[in-house]
C-alpha cells in the first residue's frame, strides 16, 4: 500500500491553449478564451457561447485512418495523451505494455459522431449507420483507441461522474499504481458541443444565456448566471514514484489524497448541492493525504457559476477550513466547463502553479456574491506549503476532491 | 494493515426471460432461451431483427412515478435490481453506514435508447441538424450523462459513499464489480451496490451492429439464434438487462449476521492493444487477466469449478476465449465446465458481465451450473466442455467469469465459496 502516485506529464488541450505552456500563459494573463461557438451555428440556442480549443488540427496527432473512426472528443484525447507522454519523456509506444494503463473519464462520449449517425439513420433514405458508429460513440472509444495506439495493455478503465469524474480518474490511477501498474494515463477530454449535446445540456438548467461572453460565466459573482460549456481537458502521466525517479523523470507533484461522496439528492431547480457531503469529500481527501486543513496552500473550486451552488460551495469550504479560508482561485471562467475535462484541467493548473512557483490570480469574481466571501486570489502569489485542494461536483449529486502535493519548482520552466 | 475481504450478500437481477433473481435463475437452469423477434419497434428494415428483451414493468418493480418519469429504461432496471439486492441482503443501514456505502455501476451505452427517441423529436426525424432544444424532454440531460445510473441508485437508497459509473464497453459489468471490490479492499467503503445495466435495443444500436455484421441474422428462428461455441453460430443476439450485487466487507457482513453467497477472490483486467473489434487468436490478454485474478485469490487452475464464458457467439470470440482458457488453465481447461448464458439471455453489452457474476454467485449457492443452450454441432476449434443444453448439478467452490469488449478490454473475476469461518 506504500506505492506513491506522482504526475510526471501534463497534456492540455483546452480553450486555454494546446500544451501545458499555452494553458499556463492564458492562466497567468487571465485571458478569457470563451467566445461564440463555431463548431456549429448556435443562433437558434439561448446559449451561443462556449469554450472551443483554438486552432485544433487533429491531423497533427493521429493518422487519418484513426481520425475517421473517431469523434472529435477522441481526437482531443489523442492530442492530450501525446502531449502528456512527450512532456513526461516517455516514448509513443509503451516499452512495457502491461505496466502501462489508460483510465480516463468521459461523460459525453462521441456525441458529435453519434448525432451524425442518428441523422443518417432517421433522415436518410436507408435505415443504416456507418461501420464506425459502434466503435466511435460509446464512452470507452477513446481509451480503447489510446490503448491500441500506445500499447497500454494494463488495467484500462473509463469513469463517469459527470463533472466530478476527472478527479476520480486520478484517484483510480493512484489505486491502480498501488496494485502494481507503474504508469497510468489519467484525466479527461470532452467535446459536448454538438448541436444535440448542447440541447441536452440546456435541459440541465445550468447554462448561462447571457449574450456577452465577458459576463456570461461568473462563478461566486453577484452576477452569476450559470456556466458556459466547453470542450477539451487535460491528460496526465501518473506514475509510481520509484519508477519515475529511476528514469530521472521530472515530478510535478503527488496525487496525495482523494475522496468522493454523493448527496443522494437529485439536482433540480431548487437544489444547491449538499455542502455537508461536499465538505466530507474534501476532508476524506485531506485525511488520506495526511494534510491538516491549515496546510492547504490553494483551493481550486468547482465554481459552477449558479448562485445557489456557488453559495453551497462556499459553505462547504468554510466547513472544512473554518474562518481562515486558504486562497481560492478559479480559472474556469477563462475556458468554460468541459464536463469531466474541466476538473482535470484544474488539476493541470494546480500542478503548473507549483512548477512555476506561482499561484495564479483568480478569474473573478468581480463583485463577490453574498455568502460567497472567500479569500479569492487577487494577484499572483508565491506558493508556501505547495498543497492544493481541487474540488469538483457532478450533476445529480457527485462530489469529489483531490489533494495534490506539489514538487519543488522546476528550473528552466518559463512562466 | 489487515486485509479487507469482500463478500456478496445480496443479488438483484432483471434479465430477459427472468425479471428477478429467482426467475432468472430458474429460466437459465432450465435452459430456456429468451431471444425473440424485436417488439420495441418494427425491425423489418434491419439485418438482425432479433433480441432478448425484458418483460419489465417498472410499476410492478416498485418504482415510484417520479422514477418512472425521470429514469431511462436502463436506470429503471438498475433501480429494480438494487432494491431486490438490498432486500435480499437484509441491509438496514444507519446514517453512519450510509456514508460508507457506495454505488459503482457499469453501462456500455447508457441512455442511448432515450437519446435516440428524443433525437427523433428534437430533429423532426432527422430533418434538422440544428435541433430544437425546446422540444426535448425534461430529463434530456440525465439521458446524455450516464452518471445518472449511479446517481439514481444512490438517491433511492440515500447512500453517501463514493458513487461512479464505469463504462468500459462490454466489460463494464465485471469492471464495476471489480472497482467496487477495490474500494472495499482499500477501506474507502464498507458496502457497495455494484453491478451494471444496459437497454440498447433501439434502432441505432441495431443498425450499428448490422453495419459490422456482428449480430445474428437468424431472423427465422430467434429462439435458437444465440449459439455460442456451436459450429453454426452466426453472431451475437443483442439484449438488455441488469444485475446489482451487494458487496460487503466480510467483517461488516459477519457482524450483522448476513447470509453470504460467496467471496470476491480476484479481479483483473488487461487490454489487448490489438484492434477495436478484433481479437488476437491466441487469447493472450484474456489469459493474462484470468491468471492474475486467480493468483490474487491463491487459486490453482485445477481448483476452478466453473467458468462463465464471455461466449458471445461470434466465431472470433469463441475461439479467442477457448484459447485463453487453455493458456491460463493448461490441461485443467479440458476438465472445467464452461458455459455461456448469453445463449439464453443474449448479450446485454455492459450489463451482461454483472448478470453473469450473479449467475456465478447463484451457481456457488445452489451447486448448479447453467448450460450453454442451442449447442448442437461441435466446432473442432472449440473443444472444451461447454455444458450443452442441460444444467449440471455439481458443487461449485470457485467460479470464474470473463468478459471481452470492443476497445480490447479483457476482464476476469473469480468468486469463491466461503466456508462458515471465512468471514471471521
Amino acid at each position: 500500500m506504500s506505492a506513491r502516485a506522482v504526475v510526471t506529464g501534463i497534456g492540455v488541450v483546452a480553450p486555454s491553449g494546446i500544451g501545458a505552456d499555452a494553458h499556463w500563459r492564458t492562466v497567468l494573463a487571465g485571458t478569457r478564451r470563451t467566445g461564440p461557438l463555431t463548431l456549429f451555428d448556435p443562433s437558434g440556442y439561448p446559449t451561443r457561447h462556449g469554450g472551443e480549443v483554438p486552432g485544433f488540427d487533429a491531423a497533427g496527432y493521429a493518422d487519418n485512418r484513426r481520425l475517421v473512426q473517431t469523434d472529435r472528443w477522441t481526437h482531443l484525447g489523442f492530442a492530450a495523451t501525446r502531449l502528456a507522454l512527450a512532456d513526461a519523456g516517455l516514448p509513443e509506444r509503451a516499452p512495457d505494455p502491461y505496466g502501462y494503463a489508460v483510465a480516463l473519464a468521459s461523460s459525453s462520449g462521441g456525441n458529435l459522431f453519434g448525432q451524425r449517425e442518428l441523422q443518417r439513420l432517421w433522415g436518410g433514405s436507408s435505415r443504416t449507420v456507418g461501420a464506425y458508429q459502434s466503435i466511435a460513440w460509446f464512452y470507452a472509444a477513446s481509451v480503447g483507441q489510446l490503448s491500441i495506439h500506445h500499447q497500454f495493455k494494463g488495467p484500462c478503465g473509463v469513469l463517469v461522474a459527470e463533472a466530478a469524474g476527472g478527479l476520480d480518474s486520478l484517484a483510480h490511477a493512484a489505486r491502480a499504481i498501488r496494485r502494481g501498474t507503474p504508469v497510468v494515463i489519467a484525466g479527461a477530454t470532452e467535446c459536448p458541443l454538438s448541436p444535440y449535446a448542447l440541447a441536452c445540456q440546456l435541459r440541465s438548467g445550468m447554462l448561462s444565456d447571457v449574450a456577452d461572453p465577458e459576463r456570461a460565466y461568473r462563478p461566486f459573482d453577484a452576477a452569476a448566471s450559470g456556466y458556459l460549456p466547453a470542450e477539451g481537458g487535460a491528460v496526465f502521466v501518473v506514475e509510481e514514484l520509484a519508477h519515475a525517479l529511476a528514469r530521472g523523470a521530472r515530478v510535478y507533484g503527488e496525487v496525495a489524497g482523494w475522496g468522493s461522496t454523493h448527496d443522494a439528492v437529485h439536482t433540480g431547480p431548487d437544489t444547491a448541492g449538499d455542502p455537508v457531503q461536499y465538505a466530507r469529500a474534501m476532508r476524506l481527501a485531506l485525511d488520506r493525504a495526511g494534510v491538516p486543513a491549515e496546510a492547504v496552500d490553494v483551493v481550486l473550486p468547482d465554481a459552477l457559476g449558479v448562485a445557489r451552488y456557488d453559495r453551497s460551495e462556499a459553505v462547504a469550504l468554510r466547513a472544512v477550513f473554518g474562518d481562515r479560508s486558504p486562497p481560492v482561485t478559479t480559472q474556469k471562467p477563462l475556458t468554460g466547463r468541459a464536463h469531466q475535462g474541466g476538473s482535470a484541467l484544474d488539476v493541470a493548473t494546480a500542478l503548473l502553479a507549483f512548477a512555476h512557483d506561482t499561484l495564479p490570480a483568480s478569474a473573478g469574481p468581480d463583485e463577490v456574491a453574498d455568502g460567497c466571501e472567500l479569500d479569492f486570489l487577487r494577484g499572483h502569489r508565491r506558493p508556501r506549503t505547495r498543497v492544493a485542494l481541487v474540488g469538483a461536483r457532478g450533476f445529480d449529486g457527485f462530489n469529489s476532491a483531490l489533494v495534490l502535493r506539489g514538487a519543488a519548482p522546476v528550473r528552466g520552466v518559463h512562466g | 494493515m489487515r486485509e479487507r475481504r469482500t463478500v456478496v450478500t445480496g443479488i438483484g437481477v432483471v434479465a430477459p426471460g427472468g425479471v428477478s433473481r429467482d426467475r432468472f435463475w430458474k429460466a437459465i437452469t432450465e435452459g430456456r432461451t429468451a431471444t425473440r423477434r424485436i417488439t420495441f419497434f418494427d425491425p423489418t428494415p434491419f439485418r438482425s431483427q432479433i433480441a432478448a428483451e425484458c418483460d419489465f414493468d417498472p410499476v410492478a418493480a416498485g418504482l415510484t412515478d417520479a422514477e418512472c418519469r425521470r429514469a431511462d429504461r436502463y436506470v429503471q432496471f438498475a433501480l429494480a435490481c438494487a432494491a431486490e439486492a438490498v432486500a435480499d441482503a437484509g441491509l438496514d443501514l444507519t446514517d453512519a453506514q450510509r456514508e460508507r456505502t457506495g454505488v459503482v455501476l457499469g453501462t456500455a451505452v447508457g441512455g442511448t435508447m432515450a437519446l435516440e427517441q428524443e433525437y427523433v423529436t428534437v430533429s423532426d426525424a432527422g430533418r434538422h441538424w440544428l435541433v430544437d432544444a425546446t422540444l426535448g424532454g425534461r430529463f434530456l440531460y440525465q439521458a446524455l450523462v450516464p452518471s445518472s445510473l449511479a446517481a439514481d441508485v444512490a438517491c433511492r437508497h440515500r447512500l453517501h459513499g463514493p458513487a461512479q459509473v464505469v463504462s468500459t464497453g462490454c466489460t463494464s459489468g465485471i469492471d464495476a464489480i471489480g472497482y467496487a471490490h477495490q474500494l472495499i479492499a482499500d477501506d474507502e467503503a464498507d458496502v457497495v451496490l455494484a453491478g451494471a445495466a444496459d437497454s440498447p435495443i433501439s434502432p441505432v444500436t441495431v443498425a450499428s451492429f448490422d453495419a459490422i455484421k456482428a449480430t445474428s441474422p437468424d431472423n427465422d428462428d430467434p429462439a435458437h439464434a444465440s449459439r455460442p461455441f456451436d459450429a453454426d453460430r452466426r453472431g451475437f443476439v443483442l439484449a438488455e438487462g441488469a444485475a446489482v450485487l451487494v458487496l460487503e466487507e466480510a467483517g461488516h457482513a459477519r457482524r450483522r449476521g448476513a447470509h453470504v453467497y460467496c467471496e470476491v477472490a480476484g479481479y483483473a483486467s488487461r487490454s489487448n492493444g490489438y484492434h477495436m473489434t478484433g481479437l488476437r487468436p491466441d487469447g493472450l490478454e484474456m489469459g493474462l487477466a484470468v491468471s492474475a485474478a486467480l493468483k490474487q485469490g491463491g487459486i490453482a487452475p485445477d481448483q476452478v469449478s466453473y467458468i462463465s464464458a464471455h461466449g458471445s457467439g461470434t466465431r472470433q470470440n469463441d475461439r479467442h476465449e477457448t484459447a485463453a482458457f487453455k493458456r491460463a488453465l493448461g490441461q485443467a481447461a479440458y476438465r472445467v465446465p464452461v458455459s455461456s448464458i448469453k445463449s439464453m439471455v443474449g448479450h446485454s453489452l455492459g450489463a451482461i458481465g454483472s448478470i453473469e457474476m450473479a449467475a456465478c454467485a447463484l451457481a456457488i449457492e445452489f451447486g448448479v451450473v447453467p448450460p450453454t443452450a442451442n449447442w448442437t454441432t461441435r466446432d473442432p476449434e472449440c473443444d472444451l466442455d461447454y455444458v450443452p443444453n442441460e444444467a449440471r448439478e455439481l458443487p461449485v467452490d470457485v467460479a470464474l467469469s470473463v468478459g471481452s469488449g470492443f476497445g480490447g478490454f479483457q476482464s476476469a473475476m473469480v468468486f469463491r465459496r466461503t466456508s462458515g469461518a471465512v468471514a471471521a
